[in-house]
This record gives C-alpha cells, structure tokens and sequence, in this order.
C-alpha cells in the first residue's frame, strides 16, 4: 500500500500563484470527469487513461515552463496537454477522433500533442518516453540554450530498461531532463512494493549520479516550490534532476478497471484516504484561508470551467470527421528537395 | 467436448500442461494477483501458486529473459506480454537468444519457451497498440510461429507449444478472447504444428488465412457462394511451420488464390505465402495471385480512417472476384 512520508514544506507561494493552480487543476478535473460521460456514452473510443487526484503534479510544474521547453508524458496524458495550453477543444475533439483534434484525429487519447507549445506529447509504451526525452535534452544542450526537458513517467516505468538507459546517459552527457516519476503507488494493479526491492526511487536515480528528492504531489503548493528551486537550477547548470512525486490515482486505471477489478490491488479505504489529501481541496483551504476565494468566486469558477467544457464538446461534435483520402498522409513528411 | 471461450481454452491448455509437467511456470506483468489483464491466466496463481505463476514488473526484457534462460536451464516457461505491442523492447532477447541458442550451439540446448499474448488490430487503440508484427518472427529462423483462430485450436496449439523444444511464438487474438467454440476436453488433445485446416471447400478460389482473418473469410465465403462462387477457406494455424502442401493442394483444385492477413500488407506473411504458391504451384494458377491486408500506416484512432486501415469482408470478396474473373 502506497504511504506516504513527507516533512510538511515552507509554503511561499503568493495567492495569485495558488489561484491559477487552483483554476488550472479544476478544469482538469472536472475535465476527465466529463471525458468518463462521453466514452460511456460511446463518443469517444480506445482507451481512457484519468488523472484525477494527480492534478498538482501539472498544476505545479507546467506553468513554471516557457514555451522554448519540452514535455513529454505518458498516455495519462489530458492533464498534461491542458496545462501546456492545449485548447481544451482541441483535446476533446481528439478523443472523438475529429479532424479539429490536436492529432487532426489520429493520435487519440493517448498521443496528444501540442508542439508550439513544447508539448511533445503522451505515449502509450511504458518507460518510452524517457530515451526520448534524453534526447530531447541533448538537443538543447547541443544547441546552447537555457531550456529544459520535462518528463513525466508512471512507477511502473522505473522498472524498464530504457529509463536506466536513458538516466545513466542523461548524467553522462549532462543534459538538462526534469525525470518527473508520477509515483500514484501503483501500475495496474501492481502495487510499487511487489514491483521492486528498492522502491526509494531518488536513489535509483543517484545510482546514475542523478540528484533528486521526493515530493508530496498531493499538494500542489508544495510541488510548485520544488519545482521552481529545481527548473530554476537547471537553467543555469544545465544538468538532469529526478523528482519523485508521490500521488495516487483515484480511479481506474482505465475504464475497463472497474470497482471490482480494482478490489484485486486495493481497498476502498486507502482511495478515501488519499482523497482526504485532494489537491483541489487542500489549494481551495489556503485560498479561503487567504479571503482569496468567496463562495461567489467558486461558484463563477465552475460555471467558467462548464462553460469551458460544453463549448469544447460543441466544437468536437461539429468537427468533421478525418476524410478518408487523409489515411495515407503523414506517414512520411514530404520532402521539400534535399 | 465443452463450449468454452478462446480465453477459456488457453487458461485450460496451460494447466493441464502445468498438472502434467511440473517444469511448467507462467510469467508475465498482471497474470497472478490481478488474474490476467484479458482473463486469460484467471485462478491459475491461485491454484499453482506464486513460483509458478510469477508476477513482473513492467520489465519485458526481463520477462524474456528470464523464460529464455530458464528455458535452457531445462524448465518449460510461458512468457505472458500484456500485448505483443509491448514486447518489441524484448525483441534481442528473443531473436538473438532464444532463437539462436540451438544453432549456435550445434544442437546442443533447448530452448523449449513460448512467448504468448494477444496481437491484432482495432477498438480504435491507435498506432503503438494496435498491430500486428508475425511477419517480423516469421522472419526469423528458429522461432515457430503459431496463431489460432478457434477456441478448439487456442487450447491444441498451445498445448503442443508447450511441448514442442523450441521457441514459439504464440500470437493470439484480442478480438477472438471472447468467442465460444466447441474445445475437446481429452488432456491428451494436442494440435501438431504445420498442420493447416481446410475450414470450409469450394472449388472456384482459395482463400487463405490464418487467426482473425480466418472468420472473414468464412463470412466472404458465404458472400460469395451466393455470387456463385465457391470459396475454400485454409486456416494456415501456423506460419512456421507452414503447410504449404495443404495450400497447393486446393490450388490445384481451384487454380486461383487469395492469401489474406490483417497485418501491414508491405513484406508480410501473405508476400511469403503468395510467392511460394508462385515458386510451386505456377502450372497450377489461372490468375495471379492476390494478397489482402492492411493499409501500410501506422493506426490511425478516428473509426472511420481505422476502418478503412484494418483489412475486411468486402476487401476479401473484391479480390476473389478480380481473380476468377
Ligand atoms: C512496455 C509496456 N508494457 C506494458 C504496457 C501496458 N501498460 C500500460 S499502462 C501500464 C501500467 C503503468 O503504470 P505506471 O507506469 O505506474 O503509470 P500509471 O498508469 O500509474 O500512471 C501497463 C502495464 C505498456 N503500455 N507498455
Ligand atoms: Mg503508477
């Protein structure tokens, strides 16, 4: 079962920081809430990865990022396209595998991308996009600039050659990859303790001379703060650093990971455990606290995220359909002259 | 007999191959605790225990491994990969270890191993889950390969993969875990590899295939009957071994043929099956022979383009009827 040990952080951040995390998180939220009454309503196919509870792992880094930055994730990718400023509408009409989609209706859920905005996208290969990420960060370092690579990975990851591969020369070579390890305490129904004997995940990372630290993900302020020392450190140095994020997912898998599948790996309790430590809650419980959030502003929140959302299953729904003759395009991009 | 799933008649084939050789172990990511991602090893840790239904991590080298080397240590492995997608980072172990080692040794280890698990195409899961990569162990000297089409042929074809002292490559079927067929019950019903089936005779076409492809077939058989044309329809089983003299010999009859697959059409099994009736049945062809298969793209997510990648009925009846014009 996943625990958590943390020692509680020096909280600094200033409210207008706390109210765009706050924001940014509920439309995630409530974004993925809306996404499980589409596909169950047979809109929208293939798989449906949620990130519900993981929110403040997103919320916390991605606006510290410039545009000239990389991310790169796993197939739990929604949250992530959408703190990069993926139009929401551009998510949704993704899933419903429409031409107005991010992917232009290729990708699907799991391959959502947002290149002008650094977002190189989900990935359905556990542990895949590490390697690439390496490479991504040695590209920045070859071109001398100041960016970073982000790259978000699942616990289950850890356990793939390919990132030890990819840590080991990411240290090497000094190249600057932010390794984000969503610890959410399980990979399918496989809890991190019957996955591994070394389940402290910063020193597999110091294995390969990479620094890192463990973080609360439960708390979006305390993730911000890490990651702001950390983003800003490595702009200078240049140099990769692993953070280790505990968090927990409290739905499914995926949707075929129902209730009863999940009675398999874990009890009932330890989601509402974990819930008691909801990011959206806890940030809401500061900004009350600070007489930043009313119940007025709450309720104007969430009717602008509403809002938000049916104009985004509006525009999906309106959205054409890929032409058939668009098949065979893209396999190849063509060649201008060489 | 018994009415079982195809997934039923896999789970059966591996424990009575459990109860019978005790050198028999399963390994693979969610198939003990968790009881199999498709259902397929459901209760078998609970009855044959942790040691011999073994856990992973999401670790497919690993996984391959792990059965290689056991495998020449002298137990009998079953590798489960969650889908064969994922196996494509354990392609070293499998090609350059397992496949090897007999050769390489002139002979003098075993690697009696399968690698199973559901491949295919559909249910809109896009480009990196959604294949089929036969050819690319087809390719390979000293793997068998092997993809049932029925429930009765899930549980004989494993059964002798299990048996068998090579490495074997057992491809299944997602779109087929579900469906119902008519399995022997008898602990001693193997299926041979190498073996073809004439699933249904005609005597104008010969349409082959093998896995999913196989009920397409039957359906554009059926279609094309009542177009007063009569299809034969193989089911190959395997792919290496392949029973090339069960294809000739309906193309002897019907002098055309038809080779069908669902994977990319660009140096696939089909290429390999069509240019051998070629080589060998020449004097017997009336028509050049056609192949069928999918569209040479990564999978696209949207229904409609994925529809149009994954090879159908219709493709099946334009082609038989192109060739026995
Ligand atoms: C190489 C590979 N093996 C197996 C899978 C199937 N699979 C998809 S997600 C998953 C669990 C991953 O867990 P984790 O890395 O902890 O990420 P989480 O889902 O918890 O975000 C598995 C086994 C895959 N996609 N790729
Ligand atoms: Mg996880």
């Amino acid at each position: 079962m996943a625990k958590l040990t943390l020692d509680p952080r020096d909280t600094s951040t200033d409210t207008q920081e706390l109210l765009g995390m706050y924001r940014l998180m509920v439309r995630v939220r409530r974004f993925e809430e809306s996404l499980y009454r589409r596909y169950r309503e047979g809109k929208i196919g293939g798989y449906l990865h949620r990130y519900d509870g993981e929110e403040a792992l997103v919320a916390g880094v991605v606006p510290l990022l410039r545009r000239d930055d990389y991310i790169l994730c796993t197939y739990r990718d929604h949250g992530h396209a959408i703190s990069c400023g993926v139009p929401m509408r551009e998510v949704m009409a993704e899933l419903y595998g429409r031409v107005g989609g991010c992917a232009a209706g290729k990708g699907g859920s799991m391959h959502l991308i947002g290149p002008e905005y650094g977002f190189l996208g989900g990935d359905g290969i556990v542990g895949g996009p590490v390697p690439v990420a390496l490479g991504v960060g040695y590209a920045i370092k070859m071109r001398g600039g100041d960016q970073v690579c982000a790259c978000y990975f699942g616990d289950g990851a850890i356990n793939q050659g390919g990132v030890h591969e990819s840590m080991n020369m990411a240290a090497l070579y000094g190249v600057p990859v932010l390794f984000i390890l969503e610890n959410n305490g399980y990979a399918m129904g496989t809890a991190v303790e019957r996955s591994t004997r070394q389940p402290d995940m910063v020193a597999k990372a110091a294995a390969h001379g990479i620094a890192g630290e463990q973080i609360d993900a439960m708390d979006a302020q305390v993730v911000r703060e890490a990651a702001s020392r950390i983003i800003g450190s490595m702009r200078t140095t240049h140099e990769p650093y692993f953070l280790e994020a505990r968090c927990y997912r409290y739905v499914g898998h995926g949707v075929a990971d129902n209730a009863q599948q999940q009675r398999f790996y874990r009890e009932e309790d330890e989601i509402e455990q974990w819930k008691r430590r909801d990011p959206l809650l806890s940030t809401r419980a500061r900004l009350v606290e600070l007489g930043a959030l009313g119940e007025a502003d709450e309720k104007a929140l969430e009717a602008e995220v509403e809002a938000e959302i049916a104009e985004a299953v509006a525009f999906a729904e309106q959205s054409p359909e890929p032409p058939l003759d668009s098949l065979y395009e893209n396999v190849f991009t063509e060649s201008m002259g060489v | 007999m018994a009415l079982m799933r195809y997934a039923e008649a896999l789970r059966l084939a591996m424990a009575e191959e459990m109860e019978r050789d005790p050198s028999v172990f399963i390994c693979g990511e969610e198939v003990g605790q968790y009881q199999g991602t498709f259902r397929v090893t459901e209760g078998l840790m609970q009855r044959f225990g942790r040691d011999r239904v073994v856990d992973t991590p999401i670790s497919e080298i690993g996984i391959a491994g792990m059965a290689t080397g056991a495998a020449m240590a002298g137990l009998r492995p079953i590798a489960e990969f969650m889908t064969w997608s994922f196996a494509l980072s354990a392609m070293d172990q499998i090609v350059n270890h397992a496949a090897k080692i007999t050769y390489m040794s002139g002979g003098r280890i075993q690697c009696p191993v399968v690698f199973r698990g559901p491949a295919g195409t559909g249910n809109q899961l896009s480009a990196q889950h959604s294949q089929s990569l036969e050819a690319w162990f087809m390719h390979v000297p000293g793997l068998k390969v092997a993809m049932p089409a029925t429930a009765a042929d899930a549980k004989g074809l494993l059964k002798y993969a299990i048996r068998d002292p090579n490495p074997v490559i057992f491809m299944e079927h997602a779109g087929l875990y579900s469906q119902r067929g008519e399995v022997p019950e008898d602990p001693d019903f193997v299926i041979p590899f190498g073996q073809a089936a004439i699933v249904r005779e005609g005597t104008d076409v010969t349409l082959v295939a093998y896995s999913h492809m196989v009920s397409t077939c039957l359906k554009a058989a059926v279609s094309l009957h009542d177009m007063g044309i009569s299809a034969e329809v193989i089911d190959l089983r395997t792919l290496t071994p392949l029973d090339m003299d069960t294809v000739l010999a309906s193309v002897a009859k019907t002098h055309r043929a038809v080779v069908t697959q669902e994977e990319w059409l660009n140096v696939g099994a089909a290429a390999e099956i069509a240019a051998r009736i070629g080589e060998m049945g020449f004097d017997d062809l009336d028509a050049p022979v056609l192949r069928v298969g999918g569209a040479d793209v990564p999978m696209p997510y949207a229904k409609k383009l994925e529809s149009a990648a994954i090879p159908n009925e219709q493709d099946v009846i334009a082609a038989a009827l192109r060739v026995t014009d």
